[in-house]
């Protein structure tokens, strides 16, 4: 018994990062997949104890439920201001904050620019689901041209809607960012590297490289109206087309 | 020893003295002299200073540090102010505590840069969304500037609760000495026992400060809460000064640079033999509505005088219930109130 116990080693759980709540996200949906990937990195970096997230408002609203750290409340768009206000205090703590489309590139497009461009020493994880989730699928400004959504019932329309926002080419000019890279959540060979990069944008922050953001293309089936699967389909085929996958900036790796 | 200061520059070293460990901020006048004097006083110190992007960012920022433990501070002057909304209600929610300075300017809309008291009712009746309240302090002397600072950062504190400094340019910009504290506040203390700070949840359990409570009846219970703490606030901090109202015939009520000239108007009124008084509140919320109450004795008239179209003025009826008249003297669009003119309205009240 004792030998076969010793035999026994623990190759997949849940990371410490993470609480037992079970998530309140649709089937299909990728925040519980970027939960977990965050999770993992704060694991792996052993930062837990000293880790503040910022919740936005959106469908990770209730992230404060599922990630085992100290966690605020953001108004909506706020949390890069409110992650600047706790690490200007406290700068030995790991700030980040999780943010959808709308939070971090609508409502909160000045806190988002302004953070990056002083360069604060924080990890930005930002979900694109290219519409909002939470209030039931509207336009994002990440909704692509032609996407319907319950405010583009006819398809976005450039000469009315605008274009998609591209988040991290616009924050590439920025002097102050240290590393923008967007990544996926569609396969697993794309899941790896997003775990790679999110870990990098924390690594970034120990090692007090600057502003760091991740931004992840995101399944949002239930208010695309797709199976899980095809939502799957619809990333790879439609979104990344717009939003090419890839390293934006690393001041790091010069 | 005494300094001669402008009151921006007072209320910067009150809030100093008080362990303010960040200031976050935006240029508008009449307040640039803060973001100025912090600028070079907080760095000084090795403390936080910040030019934020928006009004917005910078109250978001005071949460942030106020969630981190730290006593913060923003300030502006009214149309920032209107901004700053947004973080005024979820400080409240999420029970942090803040202090905002509020370097009051004419309105609507961008006004103009003169001083003016058009605030009143966004700062205590709630210019944010929801059932919340906040200590409202009205200083009225560039000494009260400093010590008013102070307060305020121990008033929040004491209640997990934003606090506002209501103020106007003309305080704002004039100069007079003051007195500081002897001993200054470590900025790197926590003070008052702030078990729920966000700083890491090494040996404990993860910390969360929300004001999102969806689960049926969790809001209700938490509003209820709010209620409490909000009434204890009535209870004991209401703040006022009363000058020679024991047999005045006339009772003025102003606040701020407004109590100010109603002083002198008052003591001129009693030169000339007529019975007047003043009531100046110095917190206007909570107000002194138990005292204006006590002076509405049969016989008195009250004069209520304000740089506005009548604010302060709905407040001193509802405490006067009717028991006596109660007569408004008012000056929009950032021109002081003149001694004159209330002298001139005891006056014509007296009969
Ligand atoms: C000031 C304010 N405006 C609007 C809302 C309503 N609201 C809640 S979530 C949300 C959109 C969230 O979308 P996104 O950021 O893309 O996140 P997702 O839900 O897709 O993850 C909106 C508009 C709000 N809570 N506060
Ligand atoms: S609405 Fe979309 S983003 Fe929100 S939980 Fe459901 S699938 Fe996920």
């Amino acid at each position: 018994m004792e030998a076969r116990e010793k035999e026994l080693r623990k190759v997949y759980g849940k990371p410490e990062a993470l609480t037992s709540t079970p998530h309140l996200y649709c089937p299909g949906c990728g925040h519980g997949i970027i939960h977990r990937l965050v999770a993992e990195a704060i694991d792996e970096l052993g930062v837990r104890e000293r880790t503040i997230g910022i919740a936005p408002v959106g469908c990770a609203v209730f992230a404060y439920d599922y990630f085992n750290v100290d966690v605020s409340e953001a108004p909506h768009g706020r949390p890069p201001a409110v992650a600047t206000g706790i690490k200007r205090v406290s700068p030995e703590k790991i700030v980040f904050t999780y943010q959808g489309d709308g939070d971090l590139a609508a409502i909160g497009t000045a806190e988002t620019v302004h953070a990056a461009n002083r360069g604060e020493n924080i990890t930005v994880i930002f979900v694109n689901n290219a519409n909002y989730g939470m209030t039931g699928g509207q336009m994002a400004p990440t909704t692509i041209i032609g996407q319907k959504t319950t405010t583009t019932p006819f398809g976005r329309e450039a000469k009315r809607d605008g274009y998609p926002i591209k988040v991290c080419e616009l924050l590439s000019s920025l002097e102050g960012v240290s590393y923008l890279e967007r990544v996926a959540v569609n396969n697993p060979k794309n899941v790896i590297k997003a775990k790679k990069a999110i870990k990098k944008a924390f690594e970034n922050q120990v090692a007090e490289k600057g502003f760091s953001l991740v931004e992840v293309l995101s399944q949002c089936p239930v208010d695309w109206g797709m199976t899980p699967k095809d939502a799957i389909k619809w990333v790879e085929e439609t979104m990344m087309k717009v939003f090419p996958l890839g390293v934006y900036k690393d001041k790091g790796s010069i | 020893m005494k300094q001669l200061v402008k009151g921006n520059i007072a209320l910067c070293e009150g809030a100093i003295a008080a362990g303010c460990k960040a200031y976050f901020g935006y240029p508008i006048t009449p307040q640039n002299e803060v973001p100025a004097h912090m600028s070079k006083r907080m760095v000084e110190l090795g403390r936080v200073f910040l030019q934020a992007e928006s009004e917005l960012a910078a109250v978001n920022m005071v949460l942030g540090a106020s969630a981190a433990g730290y006593r913060a501070m923003t300030s502006s002057s009214s149309p920032g102010i209107s901004l700053k909304q947004e973080g005024i209600s979820y400080l409240a929610g999420m029970e942090l505590p803040a202090v905002i300075a509020n370097i009051q300017r004419g309105g609507p809309g961008l006004g103009n840069i003169a001083g003016s008291q058009a605030d009143y009712f966004q700062a205590v009746k709630g210019g944010g969304h929801g059932d919340y309240r906040m200590i409202v302090l009205a200083p009225y002397s560039v000494q009260e500037m400093y010590d008013h600072a102070y307060l305020a950062f121990e008033l929040a504190d004491k209640y997990r609760n934003p606090v506002m400094l209501l103020t106007d340019g003309v305080v704002g910009q004039m100069m007079e000495p003051i007195e500081a504290r002897a001993g200054n506040l470590d900025a790197e203390k926590k003070y008052f026992n702030k078990d729920w700070v966000l700083d890491g949840c090494a040996g404990r359990k993860p910390r969360l400060l929300r004001s999102l409570l969806m689960a049926e009846g969790d809001l209700e219970k938490h509003n209820r809460e709010l209620e409490k703490k909000y009434k204890s606030m009535s209870s004991d901090e209401v703040r006022f000064e009363s000058l020679e109202t024991d047999d005045a015939e006339i009772v003025v009520v102003a606040y701020g640079i407004s109590a100010r000239v109603a002083k002198t108007a008052v003591k001129k009124a009693r030169q000339e033999g007529i019975k007047a008084g003043l009531i100046r509140p110095v917190t206007l919320w909570p107000f002194p509505s138990k005292t204006i109450n006590e002076n509405a004795r049969s016989g008195r008239k009250f004069l209520v005088a304000e740089m506005n179209l009548g604010q302060m003025v709905e407040d001193v009826k509802l405490a006067v219930s009717g028991r006596c008249p109660v007569e408004f003297l008012g000056r929009p669009g950032g021109g002081l109130v003149n001694e004159q003119e209330i002298f001139e309205n005891i006056q014509a009240m007296k009969g």
